[in-house]
């Protein structure tokens, strides 16, 4: 559905991309992460059409960003990082507008501006100036915007910056619903855990360049590169710790005799982890639980960001 | 014709426009100074000249200030209602959107720029019946108001692209006011002073007149010669006397102004887009 190839962007002698491959699937919700000026926006503004890029492709549903922009730009609904709205202009005259804008009838149109207000749950601002409404609102009605014209892919830059907390929740609930609907997703992030909770795939961007991309457990595999994992057991923990000990994967092994685990870092896949569990359990190791302490996404964040540098 | 009356901007931009009070409030204005002017002339002339009515001799005097006044109104309001129709909508970051929609350049284009005539044109429509009052007492006749409307058509529409172009190939408004304003001053102000100073010179250095095209060039696309000849169509003999060059000043400004409106807005449809095509 969308495929990047080789995308470059440079201002002077700068690269604000380099080297950008990437493909997705049709329905994949893509999480976007990097700090800033890692490039998100640089890299959405090209799948918008409205940057060119120095060299490199994308291509959105086949058709070539380069070769065929009015193509591209029916596939796709696109939510800046930054947008203005005009003034003197209702909610739904709003929509209108650019339903308009996409040659969608008049009579079409009459019907799905109240679905889209629905969706977006601003039926009861129809009637109210855009300039007006709250920033959150605004956003949202930027999202019913994008919406519009019913686009297979959703090209979204910060849709949840600048929300409150029950905003966020609820633009994911928009989100989750357009998933539903098998919409190709792209929304771009500083904040690791809000995408890895609804994306399938991530990919973290900095200095230009994607270091990771993948599901959100290999992402944290990958690039935290060890998880923290905890067992508590019965019987004699030295036996316990020597066992895991023997494991390629396992490192850092330690006792914690007055809570009964042993603690230790693993490497290897969630495959691994499994046949670990079980060679435990051929060993007549007594196990209590064995669990994974969540290795905070911040400190992923932090540490593939801090590595690039 | 359906197609220019659905255009999505055009449409938007009129609501707009009707929506906020300052429109009626500067036509109502307008109307208001044109009849003070009109029934002011009148009853001068009439109070004055001892003859206590209205002359046809009068009357085209009132006729040709008018006439003035509305070239006027043009040149002074289409670079303001166009010259920020893109850049203000990039200052008001609503412009990306717009390039992601389905629209055409030429759409949005053509839009912003019909939408900003339509208002002069009405402006120009709601003083036909003060207008009409000359044709009351005589001494012009309608076909010739018909062909004065024609030019002031041209004249916005090309006053109007040049704005346009201006406005989407620099960033910010008020550059691309003062570019579009100084463009319209060089062509209705500079461009009589380099006629007079090119003609002057001819009959200085050569003693005798020598043929002038330049010379008549630049009077040829003066909007206020060419009002000139309009109302008074014998004015026309003088340029071709102190130019040499015997070619009908209404067709020069028709072929240059047709010209540059289609320059402008070619350049603004190309420019209004980045080109995502290879550039090396
Ligand atoms: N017009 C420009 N001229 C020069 N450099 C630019 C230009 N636009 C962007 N850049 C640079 O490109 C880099 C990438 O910018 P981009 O906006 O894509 O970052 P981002 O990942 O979206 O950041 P943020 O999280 O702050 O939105 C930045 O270093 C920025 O300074
Ligand atoms: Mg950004």
């Amino acid at each position: 559905m969308i495929e990047i190839k080789g995308l470059t962007k440079k201002y002077g002698s700068f690269y604000a991309l380099n080297d950008i491959n990437l493909t997705l699937q049709e329905g994949t919700v893509f999480g976007f992460v990097g700090a800033n000026g890692a490039g998100k926006s640089t890299t959405f503004s090209i799948l918008a059409t409205l940057l060119q890029p120095t060299s490199g492709d994308a291509f959105v549903n086949g058709k070539s960003v380069r070769t065929d922009p009015s193509d591209v730009r029916k596939q796709i609904g696109y939510m800046p990082d930054f947008f203005g709205v005009y003034d003197q202009l209702k909610a739904n005259e709003y929509l209108d507008f650019y339903g308009a804008s996409y040659g969608i009838s008049e009579v079409e149109r009459k019907v799905l501006i109240p679905q889209l207000l629905e969706l977006v749950n601003l039926s009861h601002k129809r009637y109210e100036y855009v300039d007006l409404l709250s920033r959150g609102m605004k956003q949202r009605l930027c999202l019913a915007r994008s919406l519009i014209h019913d686009p297979k892919v959703l090209i979204l830059d910060e849709p949840a910056s600048g929300l409150d907390p029950r905003a966020r929740v609820e633009m994911r609930d928009i989100l989750k619903q357009l998933k539903g609907m098998g919409k190709t997703i792209l929304i771009s992030s500083h904040i690791l855990p809000e995408l890895a909770e609804m994306c399938d795939e991530i990919g973290v961007i900095d200095g230009g360049r994607l270091i990771a991309h993948g599901s959100v457990t290999d992402i944290q595999a990958q690039l935290a590169g060890e998880r923290h994992i905890t067992v508590k057991a019965k019987g004699l923990l030295e036996n316990v710790a020597t066992f895991f000990e023997e494991d390629p994967f396992v490192s850092s092994v330690e006792l914690h005799t007055e809570k009964n685990s042993v603690t230790f870092n693993y490497r290897g896949t969630e495959d691994d982890q499994i046949n670990l569990l079980k060679k435990a359990m051929d060993h007549s190791i007594k196990i209590i639980s064995f669990s994974e302490t969540e290795t905070d996404l911040e400190d992923v964040f932090m540490e593939i960001t801090k590595g690039a540098k | 014709m359906k197609q220019v009356f659905s255009n999505p901007v055009l449409v938007k931009e009129i609501k707009l426009r009707f929506r906020s009070p300052k429109s009626f409030i500067g036509i109502l204005f307008y109307l208001i100074a044109m009849c003070i002017f009109v029934f002011g002339f009148i009853l001068l002339t009439t109070q004055f000249s001892g003859t206590g009515y209205f002359r046809p001799e009068e009357s085209f005097f009132m006729f040709t200030m008018l006439t003035y006044i509305q070239l006027g109104l043009i040149l002074f309001i289409t670079p303001g209602l166009t010259a920020g129709a893109i850049s203000s909508e990039r200052e008001k970051q609503t412009l990306n959107i717009l390039l992601t929609t389905a629209q055409t350049s030429f759409q949005i284009i053509f839009g912003k720029l019909t939408s900003s005539i339509a208002f002069l044109l009405l402006l120009l429509i709601a003083g036909l019946p003060i207008y009409s009052m000359v044709f009351l007492f005589g001494g012009v006749s309608p076909g010739q108001l018909g062909i004065i409307f024609l030019y002031f058509f041209l004249t916005m529409l090309a006053i109007g692209s040049i704005g346009i172009m201006y406005s989407t190939i620099i960033r910010k408004t008020i550059v691309s006011m003062i570019a579009t304003y100084g463009t319209m001053i060089f062509l209705s102000a500079v461009t009589g002073f380099i006629y007079l100073v090119i003609t002057g010179m001819n009959t200085m250095v050569s003693g005798s007149l020598s043929s002038s095209p330049v010379g008549h060039f630049f009077a040829s696309i003066n909007p206020v010669v060419l009002v000139l000849t309009l109302v008074s169509p014998g004015s026309d003999t003088f340029i071709t006397d102190t130019t040499k060059v015997d070619f009908p000043i209404w067709a020069g400004y028709a072929i240059f102004y047709i010209c540059i409106t289609a320059l402008a807005i070619f350049i603004s449809v190309k420019k209004l887009r980045v080109n995502m095509k290879r550039t090396k």
